[in-house]
């Protein structure tokens, strides 16, 4: 271990090579037989149960809940994938705490929800440890719809096309499908490669096939995708990264919060990453907390996220800023980024603290920063797209966009909650209102 | 504190607790640490004949009925008697008891049929020192294919029989223990007591298969791809004892007779009901086979607890208390009307009163869509289906309506009077005109 948390500057090899293996680690392991049968003897089995009306794909909690407890974990996985064919990395990335399990009567009641979070895994890691898929095509309708981006929107749509018999191509930009459960999740809710298993697993239905490398607007164009098929769906996420629109914001060893963690996520080795001693992190939602608490694990020795309003105002969940802090992330609320102080390399953050109603008070603040990740939100990018609302894809409940024939969902489409359930969701939505016109 | 000092046919034990005869009481080594648990009394595994011991089966005894949690609430067997050898029994019987005085010590009986087996078996059994025997007539599995136990206990005449030459041939008080295998369970307690019974006990175990396994098809527990039926116990048979023994207890011909009432019994609550239902003591099994001896500690804490908060002091104070409630269905009071009434600060919205009342009731509860559940009393039977499935207590209750006020669903006021079905203006059988 050449250097320790204490090194100055951003560096790699902070910790030693179990450190990283234990920080890395699931960050709730996966409950055993045993466990799981236990925490599915507290659901209540509701009427019209509130934790289904929470979730954004409705999956029938309750049913999938009994279905485990009385020994049939893989027809509880089969409820579960029916309505969210990505219920293995929903189970996992979820925040349940303000969805389903929030809703859950036990939360009222006792305090303790039903684990439904850790259940679902349960089940569809069953199921999918089996090299099977549960699921069947029908008669194919000689329909050819594209989709563009493998993410959780792109990959719902495409699966439940083909299921109803549709032929489907998927366009991505990158190397590899899977989108932000590949590239933009923290490492510590999805190891072991499950990105990539669930995509391998979810391909079985067949009737799918993935080109690679393809961005809309370089290689593919929309006006070319729909003179080639029947229809097109938009699922390509948000490519684009606001700007620190700051004094030395454009210093050495400030990057993009969404390239840390890809960076991270591709890594072979994360001791080979290098990370600041002193990290701020700007931003208060999922993506800086995954970022800040990633850049603890990798061994920095200070790790501050700084958000301009107060916490209760941060889009990360409570779950999560509790799991920052546990982790020592420290969480700096009310202040807004000024300036970057350093010579060529950021050395010092400075901010200016802030009224709740985000009129700066005119005081300042500097700390050591020699690493500062940007998480500041993400922008659509590219010409020619349907008309937008508030910077993304304008959508009808079912996806429709105002082009004719092109449905999108997402994060690239206006309304839900940027959350991998809500894109697979609206994937799975829109793939149904596209069959509809197909089949009309 | 209140005194729980038991004196059951003459027999004294310092509380109403006694451990059934079972495989918990079937040796020294149990007994002795049942009774430095806290037991008030044991009722020995019971004894058959002198001569080679049956023999069990060698594979599982007991099957299971688990609810939430995997609580054990029901238990079967298809343990026979002792296996052991009469006369080490009978010396460890002496032994125990010498060394526990102040304990009651019963010895359980299952010899065949004929007044040379029991007139055999009786002064063995006085010469330990016991306080009483306990005649197994109810062991419905093994024992009855052979014209035991249960076979006897389906048989009144029987019964009669076996008692009296156990009152003839021993001194010390006769419990006879009841199978609830039978019709009407007045019956044989009315021969045990023609016979000349001090007691009776009851209820033994009821005919069960707990489980099917569905790879093999063998009915569980398995002994070798097949199964027999055994006998289930636990808290699940709690209810068909409580009613057997309320049978006993309000029956003229069988009234007054003692009664150790057993089935079930897991808390001090359980016991307290028992012996308002007019039973002397208790006797316990599948609470100390799932939770071992400890369990007595919280049996003694709570009723004595229970006791001082109503001012009893001794179990004689409450005994058979609820005897005289329990009645026949045409005496109930045809004029007494309730409504479910939620309590809205408890509820925590899981809407299973809605789905139960809705799908299978009276669609007497309102779901709003902020999950506000509400009874319609226009529609509201009392059923209490409501209040038996909110996982909250207390959540939901039954609120008696008052005399003079007019029921919603009906449209008639609540009359003040008590009347019955035998007075009932649709009861073709009315024995009064209806006004």
């Amino acid at each position: 271990m050449a250097h320790s948390p204490f090194s100055p500057g951003v560096t790699a090899g902070r910790l030693d090579a179990d450190a990283y293996q234990d920080n890395f680690a699931d960050l709730h392991p996966a409950l055993d037989p045993h466990e799981a049968l236990v925490a599915a003897d507290r659901c209540y089995f509701c009427h019209d149960a509130p934790c289904i009306t929470a979730c954004p794909t409705d999956i029938d909690i309750p049913l999938f809940i009994r279905q485990i407890a009385t020994g049939t974990p893989d027809a509880a996985a089969k409820t579960i994938l029916t309505q969210n064919i990505m219920g293995g990395m929903c189970a996992r990335v979820c925040p349940t705490e303000t969805l389903c399990e929030e809703a859950c009567v036990r939360e009222v009641a006792e305090g303790k929800p039903v684990l439904i979070g850790q259940l679902q895994r349960y089940a569809t890691d069953h199921l999918q440890a089996q090299d099977a898929h549960p699921f069947a095509r029908a008669a194919a309708t000689g329909k050819m719809v594209a989709v563009v981006g493998a993410g959780p929107a792109g990959l719902s749509c495409a699966h439940r096309l083909a299921m109803l018999g549709h032929e489907v191509t998927v366009y991505d930009a990158r190397p590899k499908p899977g989108g932000l459960n590949e590239y933009g999740i923290a490492a510590y809710k999805t190891p072991g490669g499950f990105a990539q298993a669930e995509v391998e697993w979810l391909l079985k239905i067949d009737g799918i096939s993935i080109e690679y490398g393809s961005a809309l607007g370089a290689d593919i164009s929309l006006d070319g995708l729909k003179a080639q098929f029947d229809a097109v769906f938009l699922g390509m996420g948000l490519g684009g990264v606001n700007a620190l629109a700051i004094d030395g914001g454009d210093k050495d060893g400030v990057l993009d919060a969404v390239d840390f963690i890809s960076d991270l996520r591709q890594a072979r080795d994360v001791g080979a990453l290098p990370v600041g001693r002193d990290v701020v992190v700007i931003g208060g939602g999922m993506t800086a907390v995954d970022a800040a608490v990633q850049s603890k694990l990798l061994g920095a020795l200070n790790v501050t996220l700084a958000y301009r309003r107060g916490r209760d105002r941060m889009n990360a969940s409570v779950f999560e800023q509790d799991l920052a802090a546990s982790k020592g992330v420290r969480i700096m609320t009310h202040v807004a980024p000024v300036a970057l102080h350093g010579d060529g390399s950021v050395r010092e953050i400075e901010f200016e603290y802030m009224n709740d109603d985000m009129s700066g008070t005119g005081q300042t603040v500097r700390i050591p920063a020699d690493q500062v990740l940007r998480a500041i939100g993400q922008t659509l990018e590219g010409d020619g797209l349907p008309a937008l609302e508030g910077g993304k894809i304008a959508v009808t409940a079912t996806g429709q966009t105002s082009v004719d024939g092109v449905w999108a969902g997402g994060d690239c489409a206006a309304g839900g909650d940027d959350l991998t359930v809500t894109a697979v969701a609206e994937g799975r939505d829109a793939a149904m209102d596209i069959h509809a016109r197909l089949t009309a | 504190m209140a005194d729980l000092t038991s004196t059951f046919v003459g027999i004294t034990s310092p509380n109403p607790f006694w451990l059934a005869s079972a495989p918990p009481t079937d040796k020294e080594y149990n007994v002795r640490r049942a009774f430095e648990a806290g037991w008030g009394g044991v009722v020995w595994k019971t004894l058959g004949e002198a001569g080679p011991p049956v023999v069990n089966v060698n594979g599982p005894r007991y099957g299971a009925v688990y609810g939430a949690d995997r609580r054990l609430l029901g238990l079967n067997n298809i343990e026979l008697i002792t296996d052991r050898d009469l006369y080490t029994n009978l010396e460890e019987i002496k032994r125990v008891k010498a060394d526990y005085p102040d304990r009651a010590m019963i010895v359980s009986i299952m010899v065949p049929c004929e007044e040379e087996a029991w007139k055999a078996i009786l002064p063995l059994v006085e010469d330990t020192g016991a306080d009483g025997i306990e005649l197994n007539f109810g062991c419905p599995h093994g024992m009855s294919e052979r014209g035991m136990g249960a076979a006897v206990g389906q048989v009144p005449e029987y019964i009669e029989m076996v008692t009296r030459w156990c009152k003839q041939y021993y001194s010390k008080p006769v419990i006879v223990k009841l199978t609830p295998n039978i019709t009407d369970i007045r019956k044989p307690a009315a021969a045990a007591k023609a016979g000349g019974a001090d007691a009776v006990s009851l209820i033994n175990t009821i005919n069960s298969i707990t489980s099917v396994n569905l790879d093999s098809m063998s009915p569980e527990p398995s002994i070798d791809g097949m199964g027999s039926h055994g006998g289930y116990c636990g808290p699940a048979v709690k209810p068909i004892a409580m009613s057997m023994v309320s049978e006993i207890a309000r029956d003229p011909e069988t009234s007054g007779i003692a009664i150790s009432g057993i089935g079930g019994i897991t808390t001090w609550r359980d016991a307290a009901e028992f012996i308002t239902l007019g039973c002397g003591n208790v006797q316990v099994c599948t609470a100390a086979m799932t939770y071992g001896f400890k369990v007595v500690q919280e049996m003694i804490s709570g009723l004595s607890e229970w006791m001082d908060e109503k001012g009893h002091t001794s179990i004689d104070d409450f005994r058979g208390a609820a005897v005289p409630n329990v009645t026949d269905w045409q005496y109930l009071n045809l004029n007494y009307v309730a409504k479910a009434l939620i309590n809205q600060d408890l509820c925590i919205s899981c809407g299973r009163c809605y789905a139960a009342c809705e799908d299978t009731s009276h669609q007497a509860i309102s779901m709003s869509d902020d999950r506000v559940f509400e009874v319609i009393d226009d529609e509201c039977v009392a059923c209490n289906l409501c209040v038996n499935v909110c996982p909250v207590e207390d959540c939901i209750t039954m609120e008696a309506m008052t005399p003079g006020t007019i029921d919603p669903r009906t449209e008639k006021v609540v009359e003040p009077d008590y009347a019955n079905w035998t007075t009932h203006p649709n009861n073709p059988a009315a024995t009064t005109a209806a006004e």
